[in-house]
């Protein structure tokens, strides 16, 4: 009894390990957002509280706290409060399979890209949940929105996870970094992970496409009847959503924990900093996209994922497959 | 093997619980999260066997696809509540001989199964194949599908594709009056073919054509 006591107390003391700096980065990522935001846009951004406005993010966490929590009277009570704990537990739980170093992990599992694969669909059921218990329509016009627009880019992600598995030849995480000791991914797959970028930004509804929540049309999409510690937990959520489609796009495509080249000042640097910085340079990419682009027309959204993002990237898995299997490159087991 | 039992009874107890309250539940949108719930309980059991692969898929596809869809319809089409339930009114349904019938079926499909595995074990033995245990279960997937039911997997690609042309066909309908946007039309306009100056003249107006 004692020893299974020891085991869970010992996953407990690794899930803290992990899950508080995620939380701590995830409020250090929304004030860099902003600030980035900011640069582009030749503004300040938010440089009040702390140091370089630092701590932004925390004292607007503690205002959310003490704000009411209104819970709208014709809402449908339990899916309401379900849904932004549903949009941030997803969140987190895909971490546990994000591999740090060859030995940090919390879960080093088999099917470890299909497993942050469906947990990063499942994303979209916070999102229908508050949209749908809310009973109003500009939320229930933003869930609406956000399904078909998550469920459209999955299948281009899905397709793209297909190209970097054929080069692996497992689904193991940690497998998949360490195909990539002699080229990164982004190298051979190119236009791949471009696709994965903009498909990311569509999966996390970041603008430009970021339909769900468009204020000029739907006031805050899903978001509008939240208030308080539930918008915050969205808000968390999405954020943490965001870090975790970078951390993929590192894994996938620039080579997870693994230094760029193998010398000696490179390879002295720990693979979790190198994973931070991989997603670092990625975050900022997003943000700079946030900055720099406008929102697309929904029909236009729709028309790049299904006629445009769909067909190429299935063209360069047949590209894909038969250059490996022509020049006798496919992996064995 | 206490950790392992206590997962399993909680996963199947979920799943028992959940798939009660789909079919009770007055809400139809909160029997579809029911289904999500059972799915998920489900995939769960799947992944406690060893079947990975398969859990993971059935939370891809059913619950991060189809059960999403199902949601969209449900809620599209507004059926929050469900008046005159069987086991509620008093009026008799004619839902509940052809419910009965198929459930009955159901309850003997299940006699014959764990019959077959409770008393006869070999039958278990001779018709499942040989697991290979140093491989993961992705890659013996692959080796059976691709190589010898690879007719009967193209066969059912061949079915859902077939499906799917026949959920567009119904659907589609051509619409007269939509003006389509041309990205080439539009990046390849020129100033003398977009604008044209035109003498008015007084009281007359300028006939636009279109």
């Amino acid at each position: 009894m004692f020893e299974y006591f020891n085991i869970v107390l010992l996953e407990i003391y690794k899930i803290l390990f992990l899950l508080v700096p995620v939380l701590v980065s995830v409020a250090m990522i929304v004030w860099l957002d902003r600030r980035i935001w900011a640069f582009v846009q030749k503004r300040r951004g938010p440089n009040v509280v702390g140091p370089f406005g630092l701590l932004q993010s925390l004292a607007d966490a503690l205002k959310y706290i003490f704000k009411e929590i209104i819970i709208p009277a014709s809402s449908n009570k339990i899916i309401f409060i379900l849904a932004p704990i549903v949009t941030m537990t997803l969140a987190l739980i895909a971490w546990a399979v994000i591999p740090f170093s060859e030995t940090h992990v919390l879960a080093n599992i088999n099917v470890g890209i299909l497993y942050l694969f469906a947990v990063s669909s499942l994303g979209v059921y916070g999102i229908i949940m508050g949209g749908w218990a809310s009973n109003s329509k500009y939320p229930f016009l933003g869930a609406i929105r956000s399904a078909a627009q998550m469920v459209s880019y999955e299948v281009s992600i899905g397709i793209i996870i297909i190209n970097v598995l054929l080069c692996v030849g497992s689904l193991n995480l940690n497998d998949i970094v360490l195909a990539q000791k002699k080229i990164w991914f982004i190298i051979p797959l190119f236009p791949m992970f471009v696709i994965f970028f903009i498909s990311a930004l569509a999966e996390t509804n970041r603008p430009p496409f970021d339909l769900p929540e468009a204020e000029a049309e739907l006031v805050a999409g899903y978001q509008t009847e939240y208030s308080g510690m539930m918008y915050a937990m969205f808000w968390l959520g999405e954020y943490a959503n965001i870090l975790l489609m970078c951390a993929m796009g590192s894994i996938l495509f620039l080579g997870g924990w693994l230094p760029p080249v193998e010398i000696f000042p490179f390879n002295l640097i720990p693979g979790a900093l190198w994973l931070i910085f991989k997603i670092l340079l990625l975050f900022i990419l997003f943000a700079l996209v946030k900055a720099i682009v406008p929102r697309y027309r929904y029909d236009q959204l729709m028309k790049l994922g299904w006629k445009i993002f769909l067909p190429f990237s299935l063209i360069w898995v047949v590209i894909t497959a038969s250059y490996l299997f022509y020049f006798n490159l496919l992996p064995t087991i | 093997m206490l950790a392992h039992a206590i997962f399993f009874y909680t996963f199947s107890f979920i799943a028992i619980i959940s798939a009660i309250m789909l079919t009770v539940s007055k809400n139809t949108v909160h029997s579809v999260f029911f289904l999500i719930l059972d799915f998920i309980s489900i995939s769960c059991l799947f992944i406690m066997i060893g079947a990975e692969f398969i859990g993971m898929m059935m939370l891809i596809v059913y619950v991060g696809a189809v059960a999403v869809l199902f949601l969209f319809v449900v809620m599209m089409l507004n059926v929050t509540q469900q008046e005159n339930q069987w086991f509620i009114s008093t009026k008799s349904s004619t839902h509940l001989p052809v419910g009965l019938l198929i459930s009955l079926v159901i309850f003997f499909e299940l006699i014959v199964v764990i019959g077959g595995w409770k008393f006869k074990p070999d039958l278990v033995t001779s018709m499942s194949l040989s697991i290979n245990q140093n491989i993961t279960n992705t890659h013996s997937l692959g080796n059976v599908i691709y190589t010898d039911y690879i007719h009967i997997f193209q066969l059912s690609g061949m079915i859902l594709l077939v499906a799917m042309i026949g959920a567009i066909v119904l659907t589609f309908r051509q619409r007269s009056g939509v003006k389509r946007q041309s990205y080439f039309k539009q990046i390849s306009r020129e100033k003398s073919e977009g604008v044209k100056l035109v003498d008015v003249e007084r009281n007359k107006g300028v006939n636009l054509d279109d």
